[in-house]
């Protein structure tokens, strides 16, 4: 299949601090598209496009636009949880490509640490609707909603605990080569700021059983920003395009007699990779939304990397770590687990693929040449969303 | 005596099924169109298989199997803080409906809840509130 090369990210800007009080969301992502349009060498007037996950203190991408100040021709805000950015990259690429915009700008801010939002244990309020007065008396955080999706694939494929450590141990040996990754621990306290062996997390205290500690991401202050444009626009800009070549959307949710170890990645996954006219062989960095050890776990699979089932003996060995000369790469910023993860994490993955296919990351690849973006958004073992976008060297 | 969080109304999809747990009953629908999926669960106005809004309401014998579920080592939540550990699993009834509840009666939640394990519903009472709260307890082979 021809591929199309018709979008680029041409902009990126990881806000650096994951500890920020007195900080607005908005300032964040103000200050994020601000670096990301310097980054690009386009200026405030070129955007003519605005995804937003209405994120920040104004809510909604309606407020964006006029704290902005911009009369966007393209207005989207797609909410879908973690994986709203590679939906968003997806509807850039594809409006762009239908010529409704030029420069579109994603963007995100979050001030979780500082609010102390309890984003994996606490509860979900809002309104009673027919799901949650059927799930809110029994207690199921966030946590260990992943948890079950766990035990499951433990119990149904005899993945271990030392396995999907193997995960944690990848993201942190990222992490720790990532100055900013370094201080988001530091700031935020973690008990040794350092290389961790599959025993460690082991070790680490249950949150919900099976899912230990350092098998859960962090939650942090950040956001950031990035510039999607088109072949014309990007031409143009001071670094060499990033191409995206594929994207695809799922939503899956609990289902009578359903497999709950799948996830909606099964089906955003083959759509990604068919529009691409790749495949997951050929991928050189898998930056893969780790809320948890099991999330990754299951996304390998479901983008076929592996077969389902066999993500385990998959990831034995290291091959994850940037140098293990075997690949794919993941999450070579540190992940959620070890760098940033203030709620959203999406537009993180599509940053650092962004950063290794310009030779841009501290866990470089050598000649990075693909790279996937998988975001997983809302309740792996409930209702979610998977997002998958396709990025290429130029 | 437990303390959980009640389910609140005015909420039309869900009011039968609590009506039926008021009554010592663990309610489901069936679509009553010529569909492959005729059980319907949770709660809704409409078949999801077939979009027919021809359903009714049948009685669960209450028996099932866990097909997950994790313990939760603390919750500060009120409701649950004074629980310690506590299981959260999707229970597989055998009418074909999968539900999320609670695995109770057990020494230690990590040990003694497995998968495929054969549990019976109970209606827990609870401190406050008109609503008790449907959870398993292993059946005794
Ligand atoms: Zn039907």
């Amino acid at each position: 299949m021809a591929q199309e090369r018709q979008a680029a990210i041409v902009g990126i800007h990881e806000y650096p601090l994951r500890v920020a009080p007195g900080v607005s969301a908005m300032n964040i992502k103000v200050d994020s598209i601000r670096a990301a349009l310097d980054d690009a060498g386009l200026k405030w007037s070129d955007i003519d496009a605005i995804y937003d996950a209405q994120d920040g203190e104004a809510g909604g991408g309606l407020q964006l636009a006029a704290y902005l100040g911009l009369r966007p021709t393209v207005l989207d805000t797609t909410q879908v949880g973690g994986s709203s950015y590679e939906f968003q990259a997806a509807h850039a690429m594809r409006d762009i490509a239908a010529g409704k915009c030029n420069v579109a700008v994603l963007s995100y801010g979050s001030t979780s640490a500082s609010n102390r939002v309890a984003i994996g244990t606490g509860g979900r309020g809002g309104p009673a609707t027919w799901a949650t007065n059927m799930e809110a008396p029994y207690g199921s955080t966030l946590i260990s909603n992943y948890a079950m999706v766990k035990q499951r694939h433990k119990f149904e494929y005899g993945t271990t605990d030392e396995q999907f450590a193997g995960i944690s141990v990848a993201t942190r040996h990222h992490a720790m080569r990532n100055p900013e990754a370094v201080k988001a621990m530091t700031d935020l306290q973690f008990v040794g700021v350092n290389e961790i062996t599959p025993q460690d997390v082991l070790d680490s205290r249950v949150v919900a059983d099976p899912l230990h500690l350092l098998e859960c991401c962090m939650i942090s202050d950040g956001g950031g920003a990035l510039i999607i444009a088109s072949a014309d626009v990007a031409r143009g800009c001071k670094k060499p395009p990033v191409w995206l070549i594929g994207g695809g959307e799922a939503t899956k949710y609990r289902e009578n007699g359903g497999d709950i170890t799948t996830s909606a990645g099964a089906q955003s996954g083959p759509i990604a990779f068919g529009e691409a006219g790749v495949s997951p062989d050929e991928i050189d960095i898998a930056m893969i939304y780790d809320s948890f050890t099991i999330t990754v776990a299951v996304c390998l699979e479901d983008l076929g990397f592996c077969p389902k089932g066999e993500v385990g003996a998959y990831v034995e060995g290291g091959r994850l770590a940037f140098d293990s000369g075997e690949g794919p790469a993941l999450n070579t910023d540190g992940g959620g687990l070890s760098s940033n993860h203030p709620g959203m994490r999406g537009i993180f993955l599509l940053l650092e693929g962004a950063r290794q296919l310009r030779g841009e990351s501290t866990s470089q690849v050598p000649d990075a040449k693909l790279a996937v973006a998988h975001g997983n958004g809302g309740l792996l073992g409930g209702t979610h969303t998977g997002g998958t976008v396709i990025l290429a060297k130029d | 005596m437990a303390n959980r969080p009640q389910p609140r109304f005015p909420e039309p999809h869900t009011e039968p099924f609590w009506e039926g747990v008021q009554q010592g009953e663990l309610r489901y629908q069936r679509c009553n169109e010529d569909c492959a999926e005729p059980v319907v669960f949770y709660p809704r106005h409409h078949c999801p298989d077939c979009g027919s809004d021809n359903l009714d309401w049948h009685a669960s014998s209450g028996e099932g199997t866990v097909y997950t579920f994790s313990v939760v080592m603390q919750n500060r939540m009120p409701g649950f803080i004074d629980l310690g550990a506590y299981s959260v699993a999707y229970i597989d009834l055998d009418e074909g409906f999968r539900m999320m509840s609670s695995v109770v009666g057990v020494d230690n939640p990590v040990e003694d809840i497995h998968i495929g394990q054969r549990v019976r519903v109970e209606f827990e009472e609870q401190d406050e509130g008109e609503y008790p709260i449907p959870v398993f307890r292993p059946i005794q082979e």
